[in-house]
């Protein structure tokens, strides 16, 4: 018999104000830009200055967030740490790239060479709490902190480990940003945050972000929900979406009437929410929708603040105005389905309910 | 959780073979495949040593029928490796059961991100190659090759444990009933970027590396792509299918001691051994022979020793080598050329030889196996250990 699996605590650090636990997007930032940087907390509450320097910004904002993350569980270690991350500590990668290109593979030091390995931040916090653990990181885009946490279910649901620190964490970098807009996967003219799905141009609004969770098969106070499903696709095509989403609600012992909410990937880049629409206005048009990256902007682990977001609405039995995207009301939500995907690939199903 | 795992197909392209019969004897003739680079330029050229495949990109271009210029060498080295694999178990179809795609890598398509870094801004002759630099990318490349549609693909990087772990990854999720065949393992090719960056760290040898040998003076680099098919004991029985071995036991673990280096006692190789015995049912002493991770680095060689001596106790380590010495230490995909090794030792119950051992190390009387012996062999343990303190090890076994 697998055990069930709870999300026992949660912490952010993002382009919105979500590293205080005790808020729940009281205040929006509003970006009219290409790109969005993270509100950053006050880094000196968690890391002596003198270590934060050379500190890779990805490794500084996971920190923060997996500190919340374990503060609120009310645990100092874990049995496990997972987490997921599109592109690691890309800054660190791109400076030691430059550094050799532009001298000819001379005095070059070692940092930014060990913090470019992707499994940087796992490895930081095993060595800042002493987790001996197991110690996993995912690089898979748009799915890295879904793997993390199929993972993650897997252990709990078999009881080979209670307590669980799953992640998923991107920052973001000028060159990569630079880059990805030559071949127009980043807006090239900025858009209204407030008017996202209606900014009619191509690619997404880059940002960064890091979310942390303790995931565990033991419920106890401080739960916010628990986890039913999690499943990851490596491609769908538009027309079968519906098929794959029922399956995999049936599989849950779910069905789409079931569901209180949904939450979309919408990212306001016209040639890919077509993927979200088509769902918006079919299979999903008597449900109570919402959305998130307007909030959280476009980034590999993006789908984290949305985990974040379902199990915050779970735990406060409230759905803030600014992330709904139809009409159709909810009092109390019990139930709510992630849909994600990115530029047509790598899909995503989370299911969440209220415990 | 008491389902075994069969190992129903390999592939593997390395620095001593193009696939898996050359790699086996290689291995059996002591034939290493360490060389001067000489497909990437360096200044480092002539300070190190490389486990190099010496197949240029434009021939394998024709070969896998990809335009010029089109793909990273590291998605290049898994398609070969992965098409092997599936070609080996007989798979024509890899949508005919619930398949998934676990691969692993630390540069991806950092060769190419690297050679155009500036021209990206100057001309779009190369913008083929940004999102190149993304690990996945190359898993994506790996799939469309293989034509997985619909499916559990990821990508897992924890520097030089990587492709162990997806190893463990695709034998966890057959075990728990989440897939029933999975392909796993890893490809990495050589880069500037890694060339730089283990020279900055001095573990760099600037000759053949020797591995638990007292005079040791680092590892040498080397690539390969490498991946094996995990199937259900469901599908083996009805497909009939021909088994190779089993991945009977695994355990990650970390050290939590120091981002690149290992604790001077092996905590961490201790425990992901101790976990993997646990999980394979098996003590110590079944264990016939050890794939150790060896870079031929001080301090890894010196921690896998005591670790070794701490989990099978002094005087009682089972026969051992390190297979770095042909290969090169290829990184993310290190843990999935040593699990076809280890196959391939079950397969012929032979033990390859440390090549280039001469002189035990001084802090304990450990002496890796230096002739190619055989054995009857059951059971193999596999050692990979990575940058963060990631340590994983696999056992293979003949029987589930």
């Amino acid at each position: 018999m697998n055990k069930s699996v709870y999300i026992n605590s949660i912490g952010s650090v993002s382009v919105q104000k979500t590293f205080d636990n005790s808020e729940f997007l009281n205040e929006i930032t509003i970006y009219n830009d290409t790109v969005a940087s993270v509100l950053n907390p006050d880094y000196k509450a968690y890391i002596p200055p003198a270590q934060a320097r050379r500190m890779a910004k990805g490794i500084k904002m996971s920190t923060v967030s997996s500190q919340t993350a374990l503060r609120e569980a009310g645990l100092e270690n874990v049995d496990a740490i997972i987490v997921g991350t599109g592109l690691g500590c890309i800054g660190d990668s791109v400076k030691f790239v430059r550094d050799i290109i532009d001298n000819d593979e001379q005095f070059l030091t070692p940092t930014r060479f060990i913090q470019s390995s992707h499994n940087t931040v796992s490895g930081q916090i095993a060595l800042g709490i002493g987790c001996k653990g197991y110690n996993f990181t995912y690089v898979h885009a748009a799915v890295s902190f879904e793997s993390s946490l199929i993972d993650a279910k897997m252990q709990l649901e078999n009881d080979e480990a209670k307590n669980i620190l799953v992640g998923g964490v991107d920052e973001m970098v000028k060159y990569h940003v630079d880059t990805h807009r030559l071949i127009g996967h980043i807006k090239s003219e900025p858009a209204d945050s407030t008017k996202l799905l209606t900014s009619n141009t191509k690619g997404s609004v880059m940002g960064e972000g890091s979310h942390f969770f303790v995931l565990s098969n033991e419920k106890q106070e401080s739960t916010y929900a628990e986890l039913v499903g999690v499943e990851t696709y490596n491609s769908i095509s538009q027309e079968n979406i519906p098929n794959k989403i029922e399956s995999f609600l049936e599989e849950h012992h779910s069905a789409v009437d079931d569901l209180d909410l949904v939450i979309l990937g919408n990212n306001g880049d016209v040639d890919f929410d077509g993927y979200y629409e088509g769902l918006s206005t079919g299979l999903f048009k008597d449900r109570p929708q919402a959305y998130y990256k307007h909030l959280s902007s476009e980034f590999d682990t993006a789908s984290g603040f949305a985990f974040w977001l379902s199990a915050k609405i779970l735990k406060m039995q409230t759905i803030p105005e600014v992330v709904k995207l139809n009409e159709i009301e909810v009092s109390n939500p019990l139930k709510i389905l992630i849909y994600n995907q990115y530029r047509g690939e790598n899909h995503s199903l989370m299911l969440l309910r209220k415990c | 959780m008491s389902k075994g795992v069969a190992i129903t197909g390999m592939g593997i392209i390395s620095a001593i073979g193009n696939n898996v019969q050359e790699n086996y004897d290689s291995l059996i003739s002591g034939k290493a495949g360490i060389s001067k680079i000489s497909h990437i330029e360096t200044i480092h050229a002539d300070e190190i040593m490389v486990g190099e495949i010496k197949i240029p990109n434009t021939e394998f271009e024709e070969q896998l029928g990809l335009s010029k210029n089109s793909y990273s060498r590291s998605p290049i080295l898994g398609i070969i490796a992965a098409k092997e694999a599936l070609a080996q178990a007989g798979i024509s179809d890899i949508n005919d059961f619930k398949t998934g795609l676990i691969s692993s890598t630390t540069v991806g398509g950092m060769d190419k991100s690297e050679q155009y870094f500036h021209e990206y801004f100057e001309s779009n002759n190369n913008w083929q190659h940004i999102n190149g630099l993304h690990a996945g990318d190359s898993t994506k490349k790996i799939a469309d090759a293989i034509g997985l549609k619909e499916s559990f693909m990821t990508t897992i990087s924890t520097a030089c444990s990587s492709a162990a772990n997806a190893i463990m990854l695709g034998a966890r999720m057959i075990k728990s009933g989440k897939l029933e065949r999975v392909v796993v393992g890893g490809t990495d090719a050589l880069s500037k970027f890694t060339i730089n960056g283990f020279k900055t760290l001095m573990i760099l040898s600037d000759t053949y590396n020797t591995p638990f040998d007292e005079n040791r003076k680092g590892l040498n680099l080397g690539e390969a792509g490498a991946f094996l098919v995990l199937e259900s004991e469901s599908i083996i029985e009805r497909e009939k299918r021909e088994v190779l071995a089993y991945v009977k036991g695994f355990g990650n673990a970390n050290d939590a001691f120091h981002q690149t280096a290992s604790s001077d006692n092996g905590d961490g190789a201790v425990l992901a051994m101790e976990k993997a015995l646990k999980v394979a049912g098996l003590k110590p002493d079944e264990i016939d022979y050890i794939n150790a991770h060896g870079t031929a680095t001080p301090n890894n060689d010196l921690s896998e020793g005591r670790a070794l001596q701490r989990v099978f106790g002094k005087g009682k380590v089972p026969e051992f080598s390190s297979t770095k010495a042909y290969t090169g230490h290829t990184l993310a995909v290190a843990g999935g050329v040593e699990a076809i090794y280890s196959v391939l030792a079950l397969q012929n119950n032979c033990i390859y030889p440390n090549l280039n051992f001469k002189t035990p190390m001084k802090e304990f009387d450990l002496l890796p196996q230096k002739e190619v012996k055989e054995k009857e062999l059951n059971h193999v343990l596999s050692n990979s250990f990575g940058f963060g303190g990631n340590c994983s090890t696999l056992i293979i076994s003949k029987e589930a």
